[in-house]
């Protein structure tokens, strides 16, 4: 995998993840641009485009798109368990996991993506171990200087409330 | 200085920004915050303010003044530290900054740490974005770690070899020794991550490919397990288990297996297993399946195994399932032209797949119908692409168009059908097809002699009912420029003749050069073709007319048509028919290729000119191919090209406009040659050869000696070239009256800088003794200043076994040969 990218209905970004190399200018017109084409699909569309040299593979989980590019010789659908195993450990971990969550808690997404991808490879296939070792991890956490890890939103946003467990359990 | 406030209070409060400006400001304040704290150096709540600062570059602002901080996160001992710095790190370094090198030191300590967690967090960094100079300072470390016991970081360290090889391949060697027993491991993630690793040095290298073939029993034996294994949850993924490590395994048994007959047998009975047992409701079986297929197609599988594949692949077309859909087709186009017959089972799935509503489907089932199209199906497979053609998206219609019509020149059953298809896309998609495709279509129509009438009335009747399609405007009246007598003459056999009068055909051409709707070049082609008429038809005042009046026209080139028709009329019209003959049949040549003619311009070297002989006759097409090169095709500027051609010249100024038209270099000529395709060679000539371009009417310049020396003699005799008074044509005939043969004979020649020579070869280069026969070879020179002719020749021959050499000068050329 070359990058990951997640962002809303509206193109906002919520995650980015390079596994390549790129100067800033040329991730935030990739970011625009790639943006701009995923969403102008329509729904009943395939979740695979060609864009440039590379596959994008894509998928929408409630109110958010979640985007990898990978090259000629991935293998697509593969890519599409990726995704969903992420999704589902995002899950696990917030409980009925949001978008809202992951934006207050961006730095945790991070943490959990990094114990399931290395270098755009899965390290870790079992759902439960990379779990663990978040947990394990989080215990670490000097609580004094930073927040607890779970916090609840608190915006009454019925929308971005809408949850991804529904989308998890019928994918 | 109060405590910066934390960071889900940050990301609340800019999110109750209403307006971007006011996220601006609010971003701005932060900032000016923060890089106060940092200025301060406080430790407490660097993390916090770091992390802040990753929000707020997520979010597109500026946070380069966050690096150094990054770093001194990652040196400080607090794993909540450390996590947020080697976060930022991820985020906001990358290789090009010199910064990063910084960071060296401390993921080496790191990766020696005591906790493996951030031994974990030191690797993933490492592994996700180290530049080269970091991968060689710690490939050490990481080649250690590949050997611990603890699965956690061996797995980790997996993909970071990954990446330091992507990065480094040099250092590739360094890791062989550490992946002995990897596979022997039973923790998943060590395996998915080392079969990555395998995968990767033997994609790299094929030494290692040969190294690591001796793994694929093992690898076989561990699929195998996978799949035979009962329920185990810790890997499952909707009743198979570790989908993703399966999906790996037959990756990297499709790079061993290829081109290797042991391998693969080796793995044929597993691929088997695999293909037939797993379960295909949900994707995740799909995806293995999908995998299989191209392993199977990859490696030297026996021919069961294969058609077992495709027939997967052929399900998969008939899946609901888009994403499975377009998998399958980009599939088979790989496949297709290995097992063209198995494919070819399939075929009316993938053109049904043409209906599909999803973009990217179409064009792989587009692509994929043009690659199975042959002989057998051709007429129903083109009655499909034809409808797909009316009805699909714009950008497709360039690529189905040019499909069509090289599909149709390939295995048209009949010209009548080659002919209707081609007109069936012009019709349709018109505007689309690529500008060869109009000088394509009029050579196939030239050359199915016996269809002219057919297509003629044919694009007659198309013209009636539209003019808006150029390139088919064009094709028509190019038609009817050329066979409008059999138009009016109603002789159609294939089809009812319909009765047309001159007039009416002259309507329409003319109703062509004052419609908004015709391009420039349109135009052009329709004064021609109604000048062609003018030895076709009776009504010629009527086209005298109309070529008078575009005379003055605003357009250039039509100007300077209609001027030079007119003049047709009036001063050549002893030359009109002959000009305005029917085409011959033109062959097909790939490009006008460069010629290989040279010039000297008054250099003493010269050089010899190995290219063909004069036509004498005109009807093979190589050899008025031929007559183009010699009148300059396209890289070499003619030698005849005097004249600028901006009016009629005199004799046979029309003929040097012609030709000057022809001699295409480079970018594309607004227009073509007057009714000649631009990528033919011009044929023009070849109607005309019967008429001798070079005309003896040089009569009256008296032969010369030029040489004569050693029982060589060289004569000059002379001829005036008809197109330029400016060129005289030189023939030489060198004769021997020794007893010996003079062998290797070759004739040299060069001018002062104002003339221009060329060469043409001789007729043989064995001068045969007792004047029993003579070489000759023509030069032509080019004298437009009228300066007197002189020249300077140069003779090599072997003669009894020696070589000779000679140099002369030849002042006595005749007056006549230069004025």
């Amino acid at each position: 995998m070359q990058f990951m990218l997640l962002f809303s209905r509206q193109g906002k970004l919520r995650l980015q993840k390079w596994y390549v190399p790129l100067c800033d200018k040329e991730k935030k017109k990739i970011t625009r641009e790639l943006v701009q084409t995923v969403l102008a699909r329509k729904p009943k569309m395939c979740s695979f485009l060609e864009w440039r040299d590379l596959k994008i593979v894509y998928k929408r989980y409630a109110s958010l798109y979640f985007c990898c590019a990978i090259e000629d010789q991935d293998n697509e659908l593969i890519t599409l368990e990726i995704i969903h195993r992420y999704v589902e450990l995002l899950d696990k971990y917030f409980g009925s996991v949001c978008e809202l969550d992951i934006i207050f808690n961006f730095e945790k997404a991070y943490f959990i993506l990094d114990e399931f991808l290395l270098g755009g490879e899965a390290q870790e296939t079992s759902k439960k171990n990379v779990l663990k070792a978040i947990e394990q991890a989080d215990l670490l956490i000097d609580t004094a200087t930073t927040q607890s890890t779970l916090t609840v939103a608190s915006e009454p946003d019925s929308n971005t409330l809408a949850t991804i467990q529904n989308t998890v359990s019928t994918a | 200085m109060p405590a910066p406030i934390r960071l889900r209070e940050l990301i609340r409060t800019i999110r109750t920004a209403r307006t971007q400006a006011e996220e601006r400001e609010m971003i701005q304040k932060e900032c000016a915050a923060i890089r106060s704290s940092f200025r301060e150096e406080d430790n407490t709540y660097r993390c916090r303010n770091v992390a802040k600062l990753l929000y707020m570059h997520m979010l597109g602002y500026p946070a380069h003044f966050g690096q150094l901080e990054c770093l001194k996160l990652i040196a400080s001992q607090k794993f909540t530290d450390k996590r947020i710095g080697y976060l930022g790190a991820m985020l906001l370094l990358d290789e090009r900054q010199d910064v990063h090198l910084l960071m060296t030191n401390c993921i080496k300590n790191d990766l020696n740490h005591s906790t493996q967690y951030v031994q974990g967090l030191s690797l993933c960094t490492l592994g996700c974005m180290g530049s080269s100079e970091m991968c060689r300072d710690l490939a050490g470390e990481v080649e250690k770690l590949l050997k611990t016991s603890n699965s956690y970081l061996r797995k980790k360290a997996a993909l970071c070899a990954v990446h330091v090889i992507r990065k480094v391949p040099e250092l590739m060697e360094m890791f062989l020794p550490a992946t002995k027993n990897l596979l022997s491991e039973k923790n998943h993630g060590v395996l998915h991550t080392s079969v990555v690793l395998l995968t990767e040095m033997c994609e790299r290298s094929p030494d290692m490919l040969s190294h690591f073939r001796k793994l694929v029993p093992q690898l076989v034996r561990i699929l195998k397990n996978l799949i035979m294994s009962g329920y185990s949850p810790e890997h499952d993924v909707s009743g198979i288990s570790d989908p993703f490590l399966q999906v790996r395994i037959l990756r990297l048994l499709r790079i061993l297996g290829k081109g290797d007959d042991d391998s693969s047998e080796a793995m044929n009975d597993i691929l088997a297993q695999v293909a037939t047992n797993t379960e295909t409701s949900k994707n995740v079986g799909n995806a293995i399946l999908y995998e299989t297929v191209l392993t199977i197609m990859d490696i030297k599988s026996e021919s069961g195994l294969r058609v077992l594949a495709i027939n997967i692949l052929g399900r998969f077309l008939l899946n609901n399932d888009k994403n499975i859909r377009y998998v399958a087709l980009t599939s088979l186009l790989k496949t297709v032209q290995t097992d063209h017959n198995a494919v070819q089972r399939h075929r009316s799935t993938i053109v049904d797949c043409l209906k599909d509503l999803d973009v990217s489907i179409k064009r792989r089932a587009m692509e994929l119908s043009f690659a199975l199209v042959n002989g057998n199906n051709i007429r129903g497979m083109m009655k499909e692409l034809l409808y797909f053609l009316d009805s699909c998206d714009p950008d497709f219609k360039a690529d189905c168009a040019s499909g069509i019509f090289l599909a149709a020149e390939k295995y048209a059953p009949s010209k009548r059908w080659h002919i209707d298809t081609v007109m069936r896309v012009l019709t349709t998609a018109g505007s689309y097809v690529r500008d060869d495709s109009v000088p394509n279509l009029i050579q196939l129509i030239t050359n199915s002699v016996e269809m002219h009438a057919y297509t003629v009335q044919r694009l007659y009747k198309a013209l009636l009912d539209d003019i808006s399609q150029q390139p088919l405007v064009q094709v028509a009246s190019w038609c009817i420029g050329e066979y409008g007598d059999l138009l009016v003459s109603g002789q159609c056999e294939e089809e009812e003749p319909i009765q047309v009068s001159e007039d009416e055909v002259l309507d329409v051409l003319e109703g062509l050069l004052v419609s908004n709707l015709s391009t420039p070049v349109t135009r052009a082609y329709s004064l021609t073709a109604i000048m062609k008429l003018s030895t076709r038809f009776s009504s010629v005042n009527r086209i005298k007319k109309v070529v008078s009046i575009y005379g003055s026209s605003i357009d250039v080139e039509l100007q300077q048509r209609a001027v030079e028709y007119n003049a047709l009329f009036k001063k050549y019209d002893h030359m009109r028919p002959a000009l305005l003959e029917r085409m011959p049949i033109m062959e097909k040549t790939a490009t006008n290729g460069p010629t290989d003619i040279a010039q000297t311009n008054g250099e003493t070297d010269s050089t010899i000119l190995d290219t063909k002989h004069l036509p004498s006759i005109t009807h093979p097409a190589s050899q008025a191919n031929d007559l183009l090169d010699l009148l300059g095709g396209n890289d070499v500027v003619p030698v005849i090209q005097t004249t600028v051609p901006t009016k009629p010249a005199s004799a046979g100024g029309e003929l040097l406009d012609l030709l000057g038209d022809l001699s295409l270099t480079g970018g594309p000529t607004p227009t073509p040659a007057p009714s000649v395709p631009m990528s033919q060679p011009p044929f023009l000539l070849d109607g005309l050869s019967s008429q001798p371009i070079f005309n003896d009417i040089a009569a009256g310049i008296p032969p010369m000696t030029a040489y004569n020396k050693n029982g060589l003699k060289i004569e000059f005799t002379f001829e005036r070239s008809n197109p330029s008074p400016n060129i005289a044509v030189i023939t030489i005939h060198a004769t021997n009256s020794t007893e010996a043969d003079m062998t290797e004979f070759v004739f040299q020649a060069a001018v002062p800088k104002t003339f221009q020579l060329q060469l043409l070869s001789p007729s043989s280069n064995v001068v045969p003794a007792l004047n029993q026969g003579s070489v000759t070879q023509v030069i032509r020179v080019l004298n437009p200043q009228k300066q007197q002719l002189r020249m300077r020749i140069k003779l090599t021959y072997t003669h009894k076994g020696s070589p000779v050499q000679d140099l002369a000068e030849v002042n006595n050329f005749p007056p006549q040969s230069w004025q």
